[in-house]
């Protein structure tokens, strides 16, 4: 076997690292410690970043890509992949993650956007992306720029769940709503979710997004995690509800087996028994608009 | 008309009821690579395919799959679930993709993965580097007329294989496909792409 046999950074080994992520809680951390205590706890993954979500809003200014000092302390401490956030449209950001190792990308409403019109053309890179969405057309945007796995937006640092149900509904709902139905009205409604018509008609046929479909944004508990699993989600992303709350090794465990076990509610029970305090969390009606971050990129 | 299940012949063909250890990874992928599989080999009347997520389903398998995913993660679940006594007196065959490759081992490179040493072969994780350095590649697989197209997503590599372990497959850093008696474990995600041969190849091996 050659090396220049050998393919790299195709449409399919970007799915599939997707795909061996499915049923698994990706945790977000900002140093080896934190990294070490998710992979013990069993996340499939870790997220990389300098802050997490609830102290970036707490903090304002402009959000950016994490130190790449820290992506590399925990790239070294765990063996399991490691995900960084790059700001939406900043593809140099991305380019610097990819060459640090990091295992996948994820262009993000939670950092400060780069640029207004274009996010990052995910196609040109060899390591795969994750993306935002709110709805289906996002989702099949987004999907069509190279996103090798969608999650929901939700609104990050809230510890409130009620977005991310919000966005997993719009695109369960429209998916389903969707069947049925033949050609030539999928193609009329891929007008109106300003949606690429071939990847919308794959979408209906196959009854869900052709891409893994993970949900975040808000999700702060063992019973959060489980409801976005039942709505549908492949998976779950917890971003500031694992290190905010009073016993983050004991969350971190009791998110994995709520999403390992998510239709059986005994279980979901007995680990969400003496947890301590979930992270504080904020209600989603009393933020300013330039506050709420799904706005960010469509 | 007669009706038929779990084991009974139909015509000269057997029904095999195989179970995809459902606890987190590429479930669905292995689900529907059998499902194909066995309609491509006129197989489906009396089979039947089940994602398994408790020890209890395993008892009338006659084969398992354990798919890619995390290691340490479904190393984890496994012994979380009471299934890792169950799955080593398993007596069906046991069909392993990458992390499974790993769970299968008799010893792994991370002190963390309590494995299965079904097969008896060492495994070194993430052998050829991090996400960017994953593959695809045309590989000679033993038994197999043709290449067969691999998908190599953070593989594991066999840097040691016993005596009595059938190497199937290798690539220049070492071995990427073994099998030894009803079990087979490979490096490479066959469930990914639509090229049925090494899950067609793992359903005789139950039937003999």
């Amino acid at each position: 076997m050659k090396l220049e046999e050998l393919r790299f950074g195709t449409e399919l080994l970007k799915r599939g690292f997707a795909s061996m992520q499915k049923g698994g809680v990706i945790m977000d951390v900002v140093n080896a410690d934190q990294a070490v205590i998710a992979e013990e706890s069993g996340a499939v993954a870790v997220m990389a970043l300098e802050r997490v979500p609830a102290d970036i809003r707490k903090a304002g200014g402009v959000a950016r890509m994490a130190d790449p000092g820290i992506i590399l302390e925990i790239i070294d401490a765990v063996s399991i992949p490691v995900m960084g956030k790059v700001r939406i449209g900043h593809f140099v950001e991305a380019q610097v993650l990819e060459s640090l190792g990091v295992d996948m990308i994820d262009e993000s409403e939670v950092l400060t956007p780069a640029d207004e019109q274009f996010h990052i053309d995910k196609k040109q890179f060899t390591v795969p992306f994750v993306c935002g969405a709110r709805d289906l057309g996002e989702a099949l945007r987004r999907i069509h720029e190279g996103a090798a796995m969608v999650r929901t937006k939700g609104e990050a640092g809230t510890g409130n769940v009620v977005e991310a149900v919000r966005h997993m509904r719009n695109i369960m709902g429209e998916i389903r709503g969707l069947q049925g139905r033949n050609d030539q009205e999928i193609i009329d409604r891929a007008r109106d979710l300003e949606a690429p018509p071939d990847i919308l008609l794959e979408t209906v046929r196959m009854g869900r997004l052709p891409v893994v479909n993970f949900s975040a944004g808000g999700i702060a508990t063992p019973s959060d995690a489980a409801l976005m699993m039942q709505l549908g989600a492949d998976g779950v992303f917890v971003g500031s509800g694992i290190f905010l709350s009073a016993e983050p090794e004991r969350m971190a465990r009791a998110i994995v087996e709520a999403v390992n076990h998510f239709e059986e509610p005994s279980v979901i029970a007995s680990v969400s028994k003496g947890l301590g305090e979930a992270m504080k969390g904020l209600d989603v009606h009393t933020l300013r608009e330039d506050e709420v971050l799904q706005y960010r990129g469509r | 008309m007669f009706t038929l299940s779990g084991k009974m012949r139909c015509s000269s063909i057997v029904g095999v009821k195989i179970g995809v250890l459902a606890l987190q990874g590429d479930v669905s992928e292995h689900i529907s690579a059998f499902s194909l599989a066995l309609k491509a080999t006129g197989r489906e009347t009396g089979s039947e395919i089940i994602a398994v997520r408790k020890a209890a389903q395993l008892s009338d398998l006659d084969g398992l799959a354990i798919p890619g995913g995390e290691s340490t993660t479904i190393s984890r679940l496994i012994q979380k679930n009471g299934m890792y006594d169950p799955i080593i007196s398993f007596d069906g065959g046991i069909f392993a993709t990458c992390a499974g490759m790993v769970l299968l081992a008799s010893c792994v490179d991370d002190p963390r993965i309590k494995t299965l040493a079904l097969i008896d072969i060492d495994v070194q994780r993430n052998a050829f580097g991090r996400q960017r350095e994953s593959f695809e590649a045309d590989l000679e697989v033993a038994g197999l007329a043709g290449p067969f197209h691999a998908i190599f997503i953070r593989a594991p590599v066999v840097t040691r294989a016993a005596p009595g372990v059938e190497v199937l497959a290798r690539i220049d850093s070492g071995i990427v496909a073994v099998a030894q008696g009803r079990h087979m474990a490979l490096s490479f995600h066959p469930e990914l792409g639509d090229d049925l041969r090494m899950h067609q190849k793992f359903i005789q091996k139950l039937e003999k």
